[in-house]
Protein backbone atom coordinates (compact mmCIF):
# COMPACT_ATOMS: atom_id res chain seq x y z
CA UNK A 1 0.00 0.00 0.00
CA UNK A 2 1.28 3.48 -0.66
CA UNK A 3 1.21 5.61 2.43
CA UNK A 4 -0.07 9.15 2.08
CA UNK A 5 0.35 10.32 5.68
CA UNK A 6 4.09 10.42 6.35
CA UNK A 7 5.60 12.69 3.78
CA UNK A 8 9.23 13.56 4.53
CA UNK A 9 11.84 14.50 7.09
CA UNK A 10 12.19 18.07 8.26
CA UNK A 11 14.99 19.90 10.08
CA UNK A 12 13.84 21.04 13.51
CA UNK A 13 16.08 24.08 13.28
CA UNK A 14 15.72 25.53 9.78
CA UNK A 15 12.74 23.59 8.43
CA UNK A 16 14.64 22.25 5.41
CA UNK A 17 12.96 19.18 3.93
CA UNK A 18 14.70 15.89 3.26
CA UNK A 19 13.67 12.59 1.68
CA UNK A 20 12.71 9.86 4.15
CA UNK A 21 15.98 7.94 4.09
CA UNK A 22 18.44 6.80 6.77
CA UNK A 23 19.59 10.33 7.59
CA UNK A 24 19.23 12.23 10.82
CA UNK A 25 20.94 15.61 10.71
CA UNK A 26 20.47 18.67 8.53
CA UNK A 27 23.37 19.09 6.12
CA UNK A 28 23.21 22.82 6.54
CA UNK A 29 23.02 23.53 10.27
CA UNK A 30 23.38 20.05 11.86
CA UNK A 31 19.90 20.28 13.38
CA UNK A 32 18.04 17.01 14.02
CA UNK A 33 15.59 15.76 11.39
CA UNK A 34 12.08 14.86 12.40
CA UNK A 35 9.23 13.02 10.66
CA UNK A 36 6.77 15.36 8.99
CA UNK A 37 3.16 14.37 8.31
CA UNK A 38 0.22 15.58 6.34
CA UNK A 39 -2.05 16.23 9.33
CA UNK A 40 -4.96 17.31 7.14
CA UNK A 41 -5.05 13.90 5.52
CA UNK A 42 -4.63 12.13 8.85
CA UNK A 43 -7.43 14.13 10.39
CA UNK A 44 -9.74 13.07 7.56
CA UNK A 45 -8.69 9.42 7.83
CA UNK A 46 -8.49 8.77 11.57
CA UNK A 47 -11.17 8.49 14.24
CA UNK A 48 -11.59 7.15 17.77
CA UNK A 49 -13.85 4.42 16.42
CA UNK A 50 -11.35 3.33 13.82
CA UNK A 51 -8.55 3.18 16.38
CA UNK A 52 -10.73 1.29 18.86
CA UNK A 53 -11.58 -1.32 16.23
CA UNK A 54 -7.92 -2.28 15.90
CA UNK A 55 -5.80 -4.74 17.92
CA UNK A 56 -4.56 -3.56 21.32
CA UNK A 57 -1.01 -2.63 20.29
CA UNK A 58 0.89 0.58 19.62
CA UNK A 59 0.19 0.15 15.91
CA UNK A 60 -3.43 1.22 16.38
CA UNK A 61 -2.05 4.76 15.90
CA UNK A 62 -0.50 3.69 12.62
CA UNK A 63 -1.36 6.89 10.71
CA UNK A 64 0.87 8.89 13.05
CA UNK A 65 3.93 6.65 12.71
CA UNK A 66 6.69 7.12 10.11
CA UNK A 67 6.67 4.00 7.97
CA UNK A 68 5.39 3.52 4.44
CA UNK A 69 3.74 0.11 4.44
CA UNK A 70 2.39 -2.19 7.10
CA UNK A 71 4.62 -2.69 10.16
CA UNK A 72 6.72 -5.85 10.03
CA UNK A 73 8.60 -5.77 13.34
CA UNK A 74 7.21 -5.53 16.86
CA UNK A 75 3.61 -6.21 15.92
CA UNK A 76 2.59 -6.98 19.50
CA UNK A 77 4.30 -4.05 21.21
CA UNK A 78 2.49 -1.59 23.41
CA UNK A 79 -0.94 -0.99 24.89
CA UNK A 80 0.46 -1.59 28.34
CA UNK A 81 -1.76 -1.10 31.40
CA UNK A 82 -2.66 2.34 32.69
CA UNK A 83 -3.16 1.53 36.35
CA UNK A 84 -5.30 3.71 38.57
CA UNK A 85 -2.93 3.91 41.51
CA UNK A 86 -5.17 4.65 44.49
CA UNK A 87 -2.88 3.30 47.17
CA UNK A 88 0.08 5.22 45.80
CA UNK A 89 -2.12 8.31 45.47
CA UNK A 90 -2.94 8.04 49.14
CA UNK A 91 0.72 7.67 50.05
CA UNK A 92 1.58 10.77 48.03
CA UNK A 93 -1.46 12.74 49.22
CA UNK A 94 -2.94 13.33 45.78
CA UNK A 95 -6.46 12.77 44.55
CA UNK A 96 -6.06 11.09 41.16
CA UNK A 97 -2.97 9.22 40.06
CA UNK A 98 -2.21 6.74 37.28
CA UNK A 99 0.82 4.63 36.50
CA UNK A 100 1.49 3.96 32.82
CA UNK A 101 3.20 0.61 33.20
CA UNK A 102 5.73 -0.04 30.44
CA UNK A 103 7.62 -2.27 32.88
CA UNK A 104 5.49 -4.96 31.25
CA UNK A 105 5.87 -3.87 27.65
CA UNK A 106 6.29 -6.70 25.15
CA UNK A 107 8.73 -8.28 24.47
CA UNK A 108 11.62 -6.82 26.53
CA UNK A 109 9.92 -5.06 29.43
CA UNK A 110 10.66 -1.41 28.70
CA UNK A 111 9.23 1.43 26.64
CA UNK A 112 12.11 0.94 24.21
CA UNK A 113 10.14 -1.80 22.45
CA UNK A 114 8.01 1.02 21.06
CA UNK A 115 10.88 2.89 19.44
CA UNK A 116 12.49 -0.30 18.17
CA UNK A 117 9.27 -1.54 16.56
CA UNK A 118 9.19 1.61 14.45
CA UNK A 119 12.94 1.80 13.78
CA UNK A 120 13.25 -1.82 12.66
CA UNK A 121 10.08 -1.75 10.58
CA UNK A 122 11.55 1.29 8.84
CA UNK A 123 15.02 -0.32 8.63
CA UNK A 124 13.47 -3.16 6.64
CA UNK A 125 11.68 -0.76 4.33
CA UNK A 126 15.01 0.93 3.69
CA UNK A 127 16.66 -2.42 2.96
CA UNK A 128 19.01 -2.78 5.94
CA UNK A 129 20.18 -6.31 6.78
CA UNK A 130 22.28 -5.29 9.79
CA UNK A 131 20.91 -3.14 12.59
CA UNK A 132 22.64 -1.73 15.64
CA UNK A 133 22.35 0.75 18.48
CA UNK A 134 24.18 2.70 21.16
CA UNK A 135 22.41 1.92 24.40
CA UNK A 136 22.30 2.35 28.15
CA UNK A 137 20.80 -1.15 28.31
CA UNK A 138 17.11 -1.27 27.55
CA UNK A 139 17.44 -0.25 23.93
CA UNK A 140 20.07 -2.94 23.42
CA UNK A 141 17.70 -5.55 24.90
CA UNK A 142 14.94 -4.50 22.58
CA UNK A 143 17.06 -4.27 19.42
CA UNK A 144 18.50 -7.71 20.20
CA UNK A 145 15.11 -9.36 20.72
CA UNK A 146 13.21 -7.69 17.93
CA UNK A 147 16.04 -8.12 15.43
CA UNK A 148 16.23 -11.81 16.33
CA UNK A 149 12.51 -12.23 15.76
CA UNK A 150 12.75 -10.37 12.47
CA UNK A 151 15.75 -12.37 11.26
CA UNK A 152 18.00 -9.31 11.14
CA UNK A 153 21.64 -9.40 12.15
CA UNK A 154 22.36 -7.03 15.06
CA UNK A 155 25.12 -5.37 17.04
CA UNK A 156 24.52 -3.58 20.32
CA UNK A 157 27.07 -1.24 21.88
CA UNK A 158 26.80 -0.46 25.57
CA UNK A 159 28.95 0.95 28.38
CA UNK A 160 30.82 -2.15 29.61
CA UNK A 161 29.70 -1.75 33.24
CA UNK A 162 25.91 -2.08 32.96
CA UNK A 163 23.80 -4.23 35.27
CA UNK A 164 24.26 -7.97 34.86
CA UNK A 165 20.67 -8.63 33.82
CA UNK A 166 20.71 -5.88 31.23
CA UNK A 167 23.75 -7.44 29.60
CA UNK A 168 22.36 -10.98 29.85
CA UNK A 169 19.09 -9.83 28.36
CA UNK A 170 20.92 -8.77 25.21
CA UNK A 171 23.27 -11.76 25.00
CA UNK A 172 20.54 -14.37 25.12
CA UNK A 173 19.12 -13.32 21.74
CA UNK A 174 22.36 -14.09 19.94
CA UNK A 175 23.15 -10.48 19.13
CA UNK A 176 26.75 -9.23 19.10
CA UNK A 177 27.11 -7.35 22.39
CA UNK A 178 30.06 -4.97 22.56
CA UNK A 179 30.95 -3.36 25.88
CA UNK A 180 32.75 -0.06 25.48
CA UNK A 181 35.19 1.15 28.11
CA UNK A 182 33.62 4.51 28.61
CA UNK A 183 30.40 6.32 29.44
CA UNK A 184 27.38 6.36 27.15
CA UNK A 185 28.46 9.51 25.32
CA UNK A 186 31.60 7.76 24.18
CA UNK A 187 29.57 4.76 23.04
CA UNK A 188 27.34 7.10 21.10
CA UNK A 189 30.24 8.93 19.50
CA UNK A 190 31.76 5.65 18.37
CA UNK A 191 28.40 4.55 16.97
CA UNK A 192 28.09 7.64 14.82
CA UNK A 193 31.52 6.90 13.40
CA UNK A 194 30.57 3.27 12.74
CA UNK A 195 27.25 4.29 11.17
CA UNK A 196 29.14 6.55 8.77
CA UNK A 197 31.65 3.87 7.88
CA UNK A 198 29.71 0.60 7.77
CA UNK A 199 26.32 1.69 6.52
CA UNK A 200 24.36 -0.23 9.13
CA UNK A 201 20.98 0.84 10.39
CA UNK A 202 21.67 2.37 13.79
CA UNK A 203 18.25 2.72 15.36
CA UNK A 204 19.17 5.78 17.42
CA UNK A 205 21.69 7.34 15.05
CA UNK A 206 20.85 7.29 11.34
CA UNK A 207 17.36 5.87 11.98
CA UNK A 208 16.70 8.23 14.90
CA UNK A 209 13.94 10.25 13.15
CA UNK A 210 11.91 7.02 12.87
CA UNK A 211 12.94 5.55 16.22
CA UNK A 212 12.00 8.67 18.16
CA UNK A 213 8.44 8.74 16.82
CA UNK A 214 7.73 5.36 18.42
CA UNK A 215 7.72 7.05 21.84
CA UNK A 216 4.61 8.99 20.87
CA UNK A 217 2.54 5.84 21.24
CA UNK A 218 3.01 5.95 25.01
CA UNK A 219 1.27 9.34 24.91
CA UNK A 220 -1.51 8.22 22.57
CA UNK A 221 -2.23 5.23 24.80
CA UNK A 222 -2.42 7.38 27.93
CA UNK A 223 -4.96 9.62 26.23
CA UNK A 224 -7.08 6.73 24.98
CA UNK A 225 -6.90 4.86 28.29
CA UNK A 226 -8.10 7.96 30.13
CA UNK A 227 -11.21 7.92 27.94
CA UNK A 228 -9.76 10.31 25.35
CA UNK A 229 -8.50 13.01 27.64
CA UNK A 230 -5.07 14.54 28.06
CA UNK A 231 -3.91 14.28 31.69
CA UNK A 232 -3.26 17.58 33.44
CA UNK A 233 0.21 16.46 34.60
CA UNK A 234 2.57 13.83 33.18
CA UNK A 235 5.88 12.89 34.79
CA UNK A 236 8.46 11.37 32.44
CA UNK A 237 12.03 10.10 32.91
CA UNK A 238 14.72 11.72 30.75
CA UNK A 239 17.95 10.34 29.37
CA UNK A 240 18.38 11.99 25.96
CA UNK A 241 15.06 13.76 26.55
CA UNK A 242 13.45 12.18 23.51
CA UNK A 243 10.59 10.35 25.25
CA UNK A 244 9.53 13.53 27.02
CA UNK A 245 9.44 15.61 23.85
CA UNK A 246 7.54 12.86 22.03
CA UNK A 247 4.84 12.46 24.66
CA UNK A 248 4.33 16.19 24.37
CA UNK A 249 4.15 15.80 20.60
CA UNK A 250 1.61 12.98 20.94
CA UNK A 251 -0.66 15.14 23.09
CA UNK A 252 -0.47 17.95 20.54
CA UNK A 253 -1.00 15.70 17.56
CA UNK A 254 -4.02 14.05 19.18
CA UNK A 255 -5.59 17.51 19.33
CA UNK A 256 -4.46 18.41 15.83
CA UNK A 257 -6.04 15.35 14.21
CA UNK A 258 -9.26 15.69 16.17
CA UNK A 259 -8.98 12.77 18.62
CA UNK A 260 -9.27 14.92 21.75
CA UNK A 261 -10.28 18.45 22.55
CA UNK A 262 -7.62 20.87 23.59
CA UNK A 263 -6.86 21.15 27.30
CA UNK A 264 -4.05 22.54 29.38
CA UNK A 265 -1.36 20.04 30.33
CA UNK A 266 2.00 20.15 32.09
CA UNK A 267 4.99 17.99 31.16
CA UNK A 268 7.49 17.20 33.95
CA UNK A 269 10.93 15.66 33.52
CA UNK A 270 12.78 13.37 35.92
CA UNK A 271 16.51 12.66 36.12
CA UNK A 272 18.97 11.18 38.57
CA UNK A 273 20.92 13.68 40.67
CA UNK A 274 24.11 11.98 39.50
CA UNK A 275 23.32 12.77 35.87
CA UNK A 276 20.96 15.71 35.66
CA UNK A 277 22.01 17.94 32.75
CA UNK A 278 18.44 18.61 31.60
CA UNK A 279 16.93 19.01 35.07
CA UNK A 280 19.76 21.33 36.13
CA UNK A 281 19.22 23.55 33.08
CA UNK A 282 15.47 23.65 33.65
CA UNK A 283 15.93 24.57 37.30
CA UNK A 284 18.45 27.28 36.41
CA UNK A 285 15.99 28.76 33.92
CA UNK A 286 18.20 28.23 30.89
CA UNK A 287 18.02 25.98 27.86
CA UNK A 288 21.78 25.77 27.63
CA UNK A 289 22.63 22.20 28.58
CA UNK A 290 25.89 21.76 30.45
CA UNK A 291 27.16 18.23 29.77
CA UNK A 292 27.82 15.85 32.68
CA UNK A 293 31.14 14.25 31.75
CA UNK A 294 31.09 11.48 34.38
CA UNK A 295 27.58 10.37 35.31
CA UNK A 296 27.37 8.72 38.72
CA UNK A 297 24.01 7.16 39.55
CA UNK A 298 22.38 3.78 40.02
CA UNK A 299 19.94 4.83 37.29
CA UNK A 300 22.32 3.73 34.55
CA UNK A 301 19.61 3.62 31.91
CA UNK A 302 19.22 7.39 32.28
CA UNK A 303 22.94 8.19 32.42
CA UNK A 304 23.38 10.28 29.30
CA UNK A 305 25.68 13.22 30.01
CA UNK A 306 25.16 15.01 26.69
CA UNK A 307 21.46 14.64 25.98
CA UNK A 308 20.63 15.09 22.30
CA UNK A 309 17.14 16.44 22.96
CA UNK A 310 17.94 18.35 26.14
CA UNK A 311 17.28 21.74 24.60
CA UNK A 312 13.91 20.67 23.25
CA UNK A 313 12.97 18.93 26.52
CA UNK A 314 13.64 22.07 28.57
CA UNK A 315 11.50 24.06 26.18
CA UNK A 316 8.63 21.58 26.35
CA UNK A 317 8.64 21.84 30.15
CA UNK A 318 8.77 25.61 30.01
CA UNK A 319 6.06 25.97 27.37
CA UNK A 320 3.65 23.64 29.16
CA UNK A 321 4.20 25.11 32.61
CA UNK A 322 5.94 21.94 33.73
CA UNK A 323 9.18 21.52 35.66
CA UNK A 324 12.05 19.12 36.26
CA UNK A 325 13.41 17.35 39.32
CA UNK A 326 16.27 15.02 40.11
CA UNK A 327 16.59 12.21 42.64
CA UNK A 328 19.48 10.80 44.65
CA UNK A 329 20.30 7.10 44.78
CA UNK A 330 18.61 6.63 48.14
CA UNK A 331 15.49 8.47 46.97
CA UNK A 332 15.44 6.19 43.92
CA UNK A 333 15.58 3.05 46.09
CA UNK A 334 12.85 4.33 48.41
CA UNK A 335 10.63 5.09 45.43
CA UNK A 336 11.17 1.64 43.90
CA UNK A 337 10.03 0.12 47.21
CA UNK A 338 7.10 2.50 47.54
CA UNK A 339 5.76 1.64 44.09
CA UNK A 340 6.17 -2.07 44.77
CA UNK A 341 4.52 -1.92 48.19
CA UNK A 342 1.59 0.25 47.18
CA UNK A 343 0.83 -0.93 43.65
CA UNK A 344 2.59 -4.26 43.25
CA UNK A 345 4.71 -2.88 40.40
CA UNK A 346 8.43 -3.57 40.40
CA UNK A 347 10.24 -0.96 38.35
CA UNK A 348 13.87 -0.52 37.48
CA UNK A 349 15.96 2.37 38.76
CA UNK A 350 14.63 4.71 36.04
CA UNK A 351 11.12 4.18 37.42
CA UNK A 352 12.44 4.95 40.89
CA UNK A 353 13.75 8.22 39.48
CA UNK A 354 10.37 9.04 37.97
CA UNK A 355 8.37 8.34 41.11
CA UNK A 356 10.88 10.04 43.42
CA UNK A 357 10.82 13.15 41.24
CA UNK A 358 7.01 13.10 41.05
CA UNK A 359 6.95 13.02 44.82
CA UNK A 360 9.27 16.02 45.05
CA UNK A 361 7.25 17.96 42.49
CA UNK A 362 4.10 17.30 44.51
CA UNK A 363 5.71 18.28 47.81
CA UNK A 364 7.08 21.50 46.33
CA UNK A 365 3.62 22.35 44.97
CA UNK A 366 4.73 22.35 41.35
CA UNK A 367 2.23 19.57 40.71
CA UNK A 368 -1.08 20.32 42.45
CA UNK A 369 -2.56 17.58 44.63
CA UNK A 370 -6.10 17.82 43.29
CA UNK A 371 -5.54 17.31 39.57
CA UNK A 372 -5.04 14.23 37.43
CA UNK A 373 -1.43 12.97 37.38
CA UNK A 374 0.14 10.24 35.23
CA UNK A 375 3.60 8.89 35.95
CA UNK A 376 5.41 7.01 33.21
CA UNK A 377 7.09 3.85 34.47
CA UNK A 378 9.35 2.84 31.62
CA UNK A 379 11.34 -0.22 32.71
CA UNK A 380 11.27 -3.42 34.76
CA UNK A 381 12.81 -3.96 38.19
CA UNK A 382 14.17 -7.41 37.44
CA UNK A 383 16.66 -5.83 35.06
CA UNK A 384 18.32 -3.74 37.76
CA UNK A 385 17.92 -6.14 40.68
CA UNK A 386 21.39 -5.49 42.07
CA UNK A 387 20.47 -1.88 42.81
CA UNK A 388 18.45 -3.29 45.71
CA UNK A 389 21.31 -5.36 47.13
CA UNK A 390 21.47 -4.64 50.85
CA UNK A 391 18.25 -2.62 50.77
CA UNK A 392 15.81 -5.45 51.45
CA UNK A 393 15.80 -7.84 54.42
CA UNK A 394 16.90 -11.34 53.50
CA UNK A 395 14.12 -13.94 53.48
CA UNK A 396 13.61 -15.85 56.74
CA UNK A 397 14.90 -19.40 56.67
CA UNK A 398 13.51 -22.19 58.82
CA UNK A 399 13.24 -25.96 58.93
CA UNK A 400 10.04 -27.46 57.47
CA UNK A 401 8.53 -27.44 60.94
CA UNK A 402 5.25 -25.95 62.12
CA UNK A 403 6.79 -25.09 65.48
CA UNK A 404 9.57 -23.08 63.83
CA UNK A 405 7.02 -21.39 61.61
CA UNK A 406 4.80 -20.39 64.51
CA UNK A 407 7.80 -19.12 66.44
CA UNK A 408 8.82 -17.07 63.44
CA UNK A 409 5.51 -15.33 62.86
CA UNK A 410 5.03 -14.71 66.58
CA UNK A 411 8.12 -12.45 66.50
CA UNK B 1 48.05 36.10 14.83
CA UNK B 2 47.49 32.66 13.40
CA UNK B 3 45.37 30.16 15.27
CA UNK B 4 44.92 26.54 14.27
CA UNK B 5 41.28 25.69 13.69
CA UNK B 6 40.15 22.13 13.15
CA UNK B 7 37.34 21.69 10.65
CA UNK B 8 34.80 18.83 10.84
CA UNK B 9 34.19 16.58 7.84
CA UNK B 10 30.85 18.14 6.80
CA UNK B 11 32.50 21.57 6.43
CA UNK B 12 35.63 20.48 4.62
CA UNK B 13 33.94 21.05 1.27
CA UNK B 14 34.34 24.73 2.09
CA UNK B 15 38.00 24.52 3.09
CA UNK B 16 39.32 22.66 0.08
CA UNK B 17 39.24 19.44 2.12
CA UNK B 18 41.69 20.72 4.72
CA UNK B 19 41.02 19.36 8.20
CA UNK B 20 42.86 22.20 9.87
CA UNK B 21 43.22 25.75 8.66
CA UNK B 22 44.74 28.78 10.24
CA UNK B 23 42.80 31.93 10.94
CA UNK B 24 43.18 35.08 12.99
CA UNK B 25 41.07 37.10 15.38
CA UNK B 26 41.04 38.55 18.87
CA UNK B 27 37.93 36.56 19.76
CA UNK B 28 35.72 33.82 18.35
CA UNK B 29 33.47 36.28 16.50
CA UNK B 30 36.47 37.82 14.74
CA UNK B 31 37.88 34.39 14.01
CA UNK B 32 34.64 33.36 12.29
CA UNK B 33 34.73 36.54 10.18
CA UNK B 34 38.30 35.78 9.21
CA UNK B 35 37.39 32.21 8.26
CA UNK B 36 34.60 33.59 6.09
CA UNK B 37 37.09 35.76 4.19
CA UNK B 38 39.16 32.76 3.16
CA UNK B 39 36.38 30.17 2.99
CA UNK B 40 33.24 31.96 1.84
CA UNK B 41 30.03 30.32 3.05
CA UNK B 42 31.45 28.91 6.26
CA UNK B 43 30.07 31.65 8.51
CA UNK B 44 26.46 30.90 7.65
CA UNK B 45 27.02 27.30 8.66
CA UNK B 46 28.29 28.34 12.08
CA UNK B 47 26.03 31.21 13.06
CA UNK B 48 22.38 31.99 12.37
CA UNK B 49 20.86 35.11 10.78
CA UNK B 50 20.96 36.91 14.12
CA UNK B 51 24.66 36.16 14.44
CA UNK B 52 24.28 33.60 17.24
CA UNK B 53 26.25 30.39 17.24
CA UNK B 54 24.02 27.67 15.81
CA UNK B 55 22.55 25.36 18.43
CA UNK B 56 24.04 22.16 17.03
CA UNK B 57 27.48 23.57 16.32
CA UNK B 58 30.03 23.45 19.11
CA UNK B 59 33.21 25.49 19.14
CA UNK B 60 35.88 24.50 21.62
CA UNK B 61 38.83 26.60 22.71
CA UNK B 62 41.46 24.34 24.26
CA UNK B 63 38.76 21.76 24.83
CA UNK B 64 36.28 24.14 26.51
CA UNK B 65 32.91 24.77 24.91
CA UNK B 66 32.73 28.54 24.19
CA UNK B 67 29.10 28.52 25.34
CA UNK B 68 30.45 28.12 28.85
CA UNK B 69 33.15 30.76 28.27
CA UNK B 70 32.19 34.10 26.71
CA UNK B 71 30.54 32.62 23.62
CA UNK B 72 31.46 34.63 20.52
CA UNK B 73 33.31 37.14 22.70
CA UNK B 74 35.67 34.43 24.01
CA UNK B 75 39.17 35.91 23.72
CA UNK B 76 41.84 34.09 21.76
CA UNK B 77 45.61 34.09 21.85
CA UNK B 78 48.10 32.69 19.39
CA UNK B 79 48.68 29.31 21.00
CA UNK B 80 45.00 28.49 21.51
CA UNK B 81 43.56 25.45 19.79
CA UNK B 82 40.14 25.95 18.30
CA UNK B 83 37.94 23.11 17.09
CA UNK B 84 34.58 23.18 15.40
CA UNK B 85 32.51 20.09 16.14
CA UNK B 86 28.90 19.44 15.19
CA UNK B 87 26.85 18.11 18.12
CA UNK B 88 26.69 14.33 18.13
CA UNK B 89 23.09 13.42 17.49
CA UNK B 90 21.66 10.22 18.81
CA UNK B 91 21.26 8.51 22.14
C1 LIG C 1 13.90 2.73 31.31
C2 LIG C 1 14.16 3.98 30.55
N1 LIG C 1 13.37 5.03 30.76
C3 LIG C 1 13.56 6.19 30.12
C4 LIG C 1 14.59 6.38 29.22
C5 LIG C 1 14.76 7.73 28.61
O1 LIG C 1 14.79 7.77 27.24
P1 LIG C 1 15.08 9.08 26.38
O2 LIG C 1 16.46 8.91 25.85
O3 LIG C 1 14.04 9.02 25.31
O4 LIG C 1 14.97 10.30 27.25
C6 LIG C 1 15.44 5.30 28.96
C7 LIG C 1 16.55 5.44 28.00
O5 LIG C 1 17.39 4.63 27.80
C8 LIG C 1 15.23 4.07 29.64
O6 LIG C 1 16.01 3.00 29.44
ZN1 LIG D 1 18.53 22.68 9.22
Amino acid sequence: MSEPFFSQLKCRECGALYPKKAIHVCEYDFGPLEADYDYGKIRAAISRGKIQSRPLTMWRYRELLPIDGEPTVGLKVGFTPLVKADRLAEALGVSELYVKNDAVNYPTLSFKDRVVAVALSRARELGFKIVACASTGNLANSVAANAAAAGLESYVLIPYDLERSKVLNSLVYGTRVIGIEGAYDQVNRLCSEIAGKHGWGFVNVNLRPYYAEGSKTMGFEIIEQLGWEIPAHTVIPMASGSLLTKINKAYREAVKVGLVSESKFGIYGAQAAGCNPIAAAQKAGTDLIRPVPKPDTIAKSLAIGTPADGYYAVNVMRNTGGAAEDATDSEIIDAIKLLAETEGIFTETAGGVTLACAQKLIVSGKIPRDERIVICITGNGLKTAEALDGHLPPPARIKPSLREFDALIAK
Amino acid sequence: MAIEVSIPTPLRGLTGNQDTVSAGGADIGALIDDLEKNYPGIKARLVDEAGNLRRFVNIYVNGEDVRFLQDKATKLSADDEVSIVPAIAGG
